[in-house]
């Protein structure tokens, strides 16, 4: 029960496997994918009360981690639905992008669980391979290449900040004599006076921030949002996201207040990264390029609630970084739907959708909107939460700075809006009416959006209860 | 909590009164029927106004208390409650709103064309979050409301508006969010001092450190003042309102530029008393420019929404200048000057639309010397024009009679420096009457405009029966106010007494 959920990806991994044997079928590989991404989310739903350590205690399975293992399944159940057409990928290659996509997310669920820095490394390294393989797949249509160019510098740039983090890892060890979380956790509390603790900290953070581009190691991100393909950028934007947050809480935790130094490096990145994510997503012309500047901006805000070091700001930051992935989900679907032909979706290429496709609009509208921070979706009660418990620790600076980025935000997000609902459209060709799955994934969508926003307590009772489980 | 008072008989009427509308809107969602679409709005509109009748008969305007108070809890690990209460200065506003929202869609019936449903839709989430602003009582639940309205506000001008609506509706978006997000950094903090609550009451009339109000005041200052808009805040109101559709520039008008001036009301000079009476001069040096400027340019315009436009930029001058004077002539008459502006000015905004209903065009010189053909017409808008300057017998002249003689129990420099914006009035509004009901000598071919018809006359009417109404007999409406500010203003002169007693010390 323990170990269901990567037992039932292993095995969804192998069932593929062997479906790539076979001669390609199109449809029928689609549907077993789906099926199979049906029967992970409900192994991590069977899985979901599960406790106890596996593997020599480098395995820890508990509230928290199983929380995170849902959301990722959830996640990536949202993605093989509505990019289920694959439209983006090389027809030929289908069943082995669905193969590294569902061992990607086994690295990501294994991630989410480990207690012990090897297995944090490899976990990290499996998800990560898998997903540099992906990125190449795209269909080359346009024979730019763009996808290859996006897929060698995700390589590269992830393998110098894994190459940080085994760094960093090394003084860990050193420093500690253990490569046991815990050990390493209760050691580093109490000597952040030390350089060497700070600098080993600071690099094994940097691979989690370059997962969840947090600037300066974001450099990939728009590259890479531009040159894979949708649904790929899909799962990039997302899943990962979640398993960086999750370790990134375990590993904070240690910080206290002594750890000054660390707690600077950590608000220079938060507010760099607003900065940066939300004035360079001012000038974009590509939807996905966009999204991915304010993904920067908002892992900004996720680290923001991981400044506190308090109970409120974890909850607060997994709050938040459940309603970026939903908000971002729902963005992403309409960007699959909208893209005929698996190409790229520029803003412009959206005008009149209220017409063409009036529940995608919608969609898109309130996804934006949220993510935007207006009140009374999602976004807006993260961020409030957040900039509350910021507040309460007194970061007067920080939050101010972090308002001031709610105000530039709205402006690219709102040109979506505008070009969606107040232009007309001229010779853009119909959108295909999305199937009944994809509308009722986007209804889904807009409903969680939207009941998180409304009636937030619930679900952060729940997210402080999994933050106590690794407290 | 002393100062709440439950209503005995119905606990949820304000929650019926501002969610009745957004039930509607979410019907609505559902309907693909225009024809639908228009009556049902109206009638969940005429529903709310009916209902909300209620609430002042049973309003008891003797008591400083928060009456029609309703509480749940929402949020309780950040302790947000749903707090829901009205008193003597949210009153008149909340009957306001209920009264222009029938009229607003029975002003869009035929000017609306395309996307009825949406168009309806829009207008109703505007209603609750319009009633919800006016009664909130616990900040964060008033912040949401204030920020959700952005929504549906920027769809009314950016998808049913004029030519240039893309670039009006982003700026009026851009402006009002920059402006409240320090608001809401000001929020946490009032949040983290009052033990972690965020019921409005508990944070007033407590005891900050001056540096701190001064800060908290600012973060209000500039929400309120983009939203009012004060000078030189304002530049957003006439773009906003020349390319929004009637409906959107009656609202913006009525009761969105209010919200400005309830929140230094209701938030800044409860909050921040000290910041306030440190401040009062400035703000009230900026309504005076707010006044002329207003005015002056208003009086060189040919666009005619433009022109209104800019007379409310002179007109919520005065109510602001009547604020910040701090006493209760002063106080009431901005108040009532509120309401004023909003009958009179929504009344005109609904006039214009009129005409531009007819000519397609919003300037002055397409529409002179209709008169001829609309008698009907120009009988509103004379009305309603010799309202807007203050003529004697009109709403407006006992609203602005109040806040100047206030003003000259404050200061005789201010009230005499506020005097010639009262007579710009009159010059820019006779100048586009003048030219619409008689012109001159190479007036356009308008033969083929026709009058009113009945619809646009029973949209008109209310506007004209309150303008008498508060005009021949306003002391019903003052009563309603009288007990919360003399409440308000008893407080804030104990409160900043000390301070008062030590510059008058350094003084001497």
């Amino acid at each position: 029960m323990q170990f269901l959920p990567e037992l039932t990806l292993l095995g969804a991994g192998l069932i593929i496997f062997l479906v790539s044997l076979g001669k390609a079928n199109a449809e029928r590989t689609r549907n077993i994918a789906i099926g199979l991404g049906a029967a992970i989310f409900g192994s991590t739903l069977l899985s979901y009360c599960a406790e106890g350590k596996l593997f020599f205690g480098a395995y820890q399975v508990d509230l928290f981690s199983q929380v995170f293992k849902t959301l990722i399944a959830g996640a990536m159940l949202g993605v093989l639905i509505f990019g289920q057409n694959l439209k983006g990928i090389v027809k030929e290659v289908h069943p082995e992008y669905y193969l590294f996509l569902f061992m990607g997310v086994l690295g990501l669920m294994m991630l989410v669980s480990s207690v012990e820095l090897i297995s944090i490394f490899v976990s990290l390294e499996l998800s990560s391979f898998a997903v540099y393989i992906m990125v190449p797949m795209r269909d080359d249509s346009g024979k730019f290449r763009f996808q290859m160019e996006a897929g060698i510098k995700y390589l590269l740039f992830g393998v110098s900040a894994t190459g940080f983090m085994l760094f960093g890892m090394s003084y860990m060890y050193g420093l500690t004599g253990s490569t046991d979380l815990a050990t390493v956790i209760s050691k580093y509390s109490t000597m952040w006076s030390h350089p060497a603790y700070v600098i080993s900290m600071v690099m094994v953070l940097a691979g989690f921030f370059y997962k969840l581009a947090i600037f300066p190691f974001h450099f990939w991100v728009p590259d890479v949002y531009q040159g894979a393909s949708n649904e790929t950028t899909a799962f990039i934007a997302t899943v990962p996201k979640l398993a960086a947050t999750a370790l990134l809480i375990r590993l904070v935790s240690s910080i206290s207040a002594d750890g000054q130094v660390i707690v600077n490096i950590l608000m220079i990145c938060a507010v760099a990264s607003m900065f940066y994510g939300n004035l360079s997503a001012l000038v974009q012309k590509d939807l996905k390029r966009m999204l991915g500047f304010s993904g920067i901006a908002h892992a900004g805000f996720v680290l923001l609630g991981l400044l506190t070091f308090q109970m409120t700001g974890y909850a607060s930051a997994m709050y938040y970084i459940i309603g970026y992935v939903l908000m971002n989900l729902a963005c992403f679907l309409v960007i699959c739907a909208v893209s005929q032909n698996g190409e790229n979706v520029m803003i412009e290429d959206l005008s009149g959708l209220h017409k063409r496709a009036p529940l995608l609009a919608f969609t898109l509208a309130v996804g934006l909107f949220a993510l935007a921070g207006i009140p009374p979706f999602v976004g807006f009660m993260g961020k409030f939460m957040l900039l509350a418990a910021a507040l309460k620790e007194g970061y007067m600076l920080v939050v101010i700075l972090a308002a001031i980025n709610t105000a530039i935000a709205i402006y690219y997000y709102l040109s979506v809006v505008r070009v969606a609902y107040c232009s007309d459209p001229e010779e853009k060709g119909a959108v295909a009416a999305p199937s009944l799955l994809i509308n009722a994934t986007s209804v889904v969508l807009l409903a969680a959006i939207v009941i998180m926003g409304v009636s937030p307590q619930k679900f952060v009772d729940f997210a402080s209860t999994a933050v106590k489980t690794i407290m | 909590m002393d100062q709440l008072l439950y209503y005995p008989d119905n606990p949820h009427i304000l929650s019926i009164l501002i969610f009745l509308p957004l039930a509607g809107a979410l019907l609505l969602l559902f309907v693909r029927n225009e024809f639908f679409a228009r009556y049902w709005a109206l009638g969940v509109t005429t529903l709310t106004a009916i209902f909300s009748l209620q609430l002042l008969s049973g309003f008891d305007s003797t008591t400083t208390k928060y009456q029609f108070v309703e509480k749940i809890t929402w949020i309780e690990s950040l302790n947000i409650q749903y707090v829901v209460g009205m008193d003597g200065i949210s009153i008149l506003l909340v009957m306001l709103t209920t009264l222009i929202m029938p009229l607003c869609v029975l002003a869009s019936w035929s000017y609306i064309k395309t996307r009825v449903q949406a168009f309806m839709v829009c207008l109703l989430i505007m209603e609750t979050a319009m009633l919800g602003v006016f009664v909130a009582l616990d900040f964060v639940l008033f912040y949401i409301l204030w920020e959700a309205m952005l929504i549906p506000m920027y769809m009314l001008i950016a998808i049913w508006g004029g030519p240039r609506k893309i670039y009006a509706s982003i700026k009026f978006f851009l402006y009002t969010l920059a402006g409240s997000v320090m608001l809401l950094v000001a929020i946490i903090w009032l949040y983290l001092q009052n033990d972690y609550s965020f019921f409005i009451p508990d944070m007033m009339w407590q005891d900050y450190s001056s540096t701190s109000q001064i800060y908290i005041f600012l973060a209000f200052f500039l929400a309120f003042a983009i939203k009012v808009p004060m000078f030189p805040f304002h530049t957003w109101l006439p773009a906003a309102h020349v390319e929004a559709p009637t409906a959107g520039s009656v609202i913006l008008a009525s009761v969105l530029l209010k919200m400005g001036t309830y929140g230094f009301l209701r938030f800044a000079i409860p909050m921040t008393p000290e910041a306030t009476m440190l401040l009062a001069p400035a703000i009230l040096w900026l309504s005076i420019a707010g006044i002329m400027y207003g005015g002056f340019t208003a009086l060189a315009q040919h666009d005619m929404k433009k022109l209104i436009a800019y007379s409310s930029v002179g007109h919520m001058g005065f109510v602001t200048l009547g604020i910040f004077v701090l006493n209760q002539q002063g106080v009431e008459g901005a108040i009532l000057q509120m309401i004023n502006h909003g009958v009179t000015t929504g009344a005109l905004f609904l006039c214009i639309g009129m005409i531009y209903e007819r000519t397609h065009s919003r300037e002055l010189r397409d529409a002179t010397g209709v008169g001829k053909h609309m008698p009907i017409f120009v009988t509103f808008l004379a009305f309603f024009s010799l309202s807007s300057f203050g003529f004697p017998a009109t709403n407006s002249f006992v609203g602005e009679f109040m806040i100047i003689a206030g003003t000259f129990e404050h200061d005789i420099v201010l009230a005499l420096a506020c005097i010639p914006g009262a007579v710009l009035a009159a010059a820019y509004m006779l100048r586009m009457l003048q030219k619409i009901i008689w012109g001159g000598t190479d007036n356009p071919d308008q033969s083929w405009i026709t009058d009113l018809n009945m619809r646009e006359i029973v949209t008109l009417a209310p506007f004209l029966f309150f303008v008498f109404w508060i005009g021949l007999d306003a002391q019903p409406f003052i009563d309603l106010m009288k007990v919360s500010v003399e409440n308000l203003l008893n407080n804030y002169h104990s409160v900043t007494a000390p301070a008062v007693a030590a510059t008058e010390l350094i003084i001497h």
